[in-house]
């Protein structure tokens, strides 16, 4: 095993030969930030992408070692999942996984500075789609030399890259495992983001999207729309569970504005710690390019049907009971597709009362579901 | 060589009827046993469908194509002739429309095999024949109010449900089994008597 490599950047796409988004616009040059676990082997066929939830990054896994468990180190969101002996095996697997374009831990997106006036794009940072983040991935892999990908699996917004590249990019896709995804958002799905948006642009300081310079962020509005998505991300078992109505410090009501209940203080220090961490208007771009996100179509017209020549893709599709963002109702939606058009497809439905997260939270289940099936595709 | 001997006697018996290489679904498919077999052995390709988590997480751990899910709502998504088979293995006495869940297996798989318990065996008729007691099995281990089996089903009572929803039965193995082991035999003499499984297979007539 090789010890883990720190991030590493790409940069491709250089003016006059920009990137040529899905909306039609250009951007260039692309910088993809990413981070590898294990070794590829020779014939490069044993790398597996990993797509990351919206407002994640490539940081999957320290990958410690034995010994250094108690080094201070940040932890990465699969921590649990992804390492030497791990339901996604280091020791077998090359383990990529890239910042997606549009976010700001990294990769370019609208807090980068532009080309012409070496200023922070802001808003002149054109739209993304979740397919111009797959397209970064792919010449992320063309430089890295991969022509094939073992698999491909993502949760939530990584759900629907996954589901992007297996309708853009097939042949490149020997299994696919989304969870806690979509082929397209509800409305609620839409309406939470809009208010997530809501609260950014309502903050005096979010000034158009022009406030790298000015000393003051939309810190405000930034909260707020992670005290929302946070509230999506959970259940109401788990918030039961975790803080009833429980007071925050004190025997009584404040009768006043200040925290009074457990929930809100947990929910302020969601949004405070999100605050340091992700840009404004990142979380615009990347909310919007999940809304407009519609595999239905293509999805529909990606199987051989009875034609064995064409290529087949190995699913495992997986939801949660509690997920009300992206309820089970909708992962039925894509497997039924998905038998339509002749792909091979498993799919399980793991009980868990933590809501969307779920996918996060340590879980033997979901470690051996996809250890057992990665390990069974050719 | 096979490894027939690692699997129940009844999945034995369906195993060797399946043609090798083809495409085969089978119902309820439990801990994915028979598949896994067929796999093996047969080099099929797959798809089972089980309702219980647990089950089908082990399915899918053991690297076979499994989805959770309602086996009479999953049947209605694929399209016409997707599979060469399609096995309902000791399942029909829980199913709450057989007539119209055949109807779907015929138009999705080329042959259906099913397999059922013989409610006629001589043991449950001397039950009920000189107890008076709602008869328990082996097969059918549970008692009148706490059984999924919402079907008692006979050899006969098949042949002629299977003539009266228009299939024909291209193959009929009675066999009679040892549950403490996976081992069993076929009943070639007095099968409505003494097989304590009906294994058919059958075939949606041409008009």
């Amino acid at each position: 095993m090789e010890a883990k490599k720190d991030r590493q950047f790409y940069t491709y796409a250089f003016p006059p030969e920009k990137m040529i988004l899905e909306s039609g616009a250009e951007l260039g040059p692309v910088t993809v930030a990413y981070e590898t676990w294990g070794n590829l082997t020779e014939k490069k066929d044993n790398a597996i992408l990993l797509a990351h939830a919206f407002t994640g990054d490539s940081h999957v896994t320290e990958n410690l070692k034995k010994g250094e468990e108690d080094k201070q180190v940040r932890p990465g969101w699969w921590e649990f999942m992804v390492g030497p002996g791990k339901g996604i095996d280091t020791d077998k697997y090359f383990v990529i996984c890239a910042n997606i374009l549009g976010s700001c831990m990294g990769s370019t997106g609208p807090g980068s500075p532009a080309p012409d006036t070496g200023k922070p794009y802001g808003l002149d940072f054109p739209m993304v789609t979740i397919g111009d983040m797959v397209d970064t991935q792919k010449a992320l892999l063309d430089h890295l030399g991969i022509q094939q990908l073992h698999a491909v699996i993502g949760g939530s917004v990584g759900g629907m890259q996954v589901l992007e590249w297996s309708v853009r990019y097939p042949e490149m896709v020997r299994c696919a495992v989304p969870i806690a995804t979509t082929m397209r958002h509800s409305a609620l799905a839409i309406a939470f983001n809009e208010i997530a948006r809501q609260s950014i642009m309502a903050d005096p300081n979010w000034n158009n999207g022009n406030y790298y310079d000015t000393g003051k962020k939309p810190d405000m509005g930034l909260a707020v729309a992670r005290m929302i998505g946070h509230v999506t991300y959970l259940s109401d078992e788990a918030m039961r569970r975790k803080f009833g109505r429980r007071l925050q410090d004190k025997e009584t009501f404040s009768f006043g504005f200040d925290v009074d209940f457990q929930v809100e203080s947990y929910l302020r220090h969601q949004g405070n710690k999100f605050v340091a961490r992700f840009d404004a208007n990142s979380l615009l771009y990347i909310t919007k390019a999940a809304d407009y996100f519609d595999v239905v179509a293509r999805m529909n017209h990606s199987g051989p049907v009875n034609n064995r020549d064409q290529n087949i893709i190995k699913y495992l599709v997986i939801s949660y009971t509690s997920d009300w963002l992206y309820p089970t109702y909708q992962a039925k939606e894509l497997i039924r597709t998905l038998k339509r058009s002749g792909q091979d497809v498993s799919f399980c439905e793991i009980e868990a009362d933590c809501g969307h997260d779920a996918f996060l939270i340590p879980d033997e289940r979901l470690t051996h579901l996809i250890g057992g099936f990665l390990d069974g595709v050719d | 060589m096979g490894l027939t001997e690692n699997i129940r006697f009844d999945l034995q018996i369906i195993g060797s009827i399946i043609r090798p290489g083809s495409k085969v679904l089978d119902l309820g498919c439990g801990n994915g046993d028979l598949l896994a077999w067929l796999e093996k052995n047969k080099n099929i390709r797959g798809t089972g469908i089980e309702q219980n988590e647990e089950r089908a997480a082990c399915c899918i751990a053991r690297g076979l194509s499994v989805l959770q899910g309602d086996l009479n709502e999953e049947v209605d998504d694929y399209p016409d002739c997707s599979f060469d088979y399609v096995i309902l293995s000791q399942t029909l006495q829980q199913v709450f429309e057989p007539a119209k869940l055949l109807h779907s297996l015929a138009r999705i798989g080329g042959k259906v095999i099913v397999s059922f318990p013989n409610f006629s065996h001589y043991s449950i008729r001397a039950q009920l024949f000189f107890k008076g007691i709602a008869p328990r099995s082996d097969q059918l281990p549970y008692s009148w109010y706490d059984s999924p089996n919402i079907r008692v089903i006979t050899l006969k009572d098949f042949r002629k449900f299977s003539r009266d929803v228009g299939y024909t039965i291209v193959r009929e193995t009675a066999i009679n089994t040892n549950p403490q082991n996976h081992m069993g035999h076929v009943v070639r003499f007095l099968t409505d008597l003494r097989a304590t499984y009906g294994i058919f297979v059958i075939e949606k007539q041409h008009e």
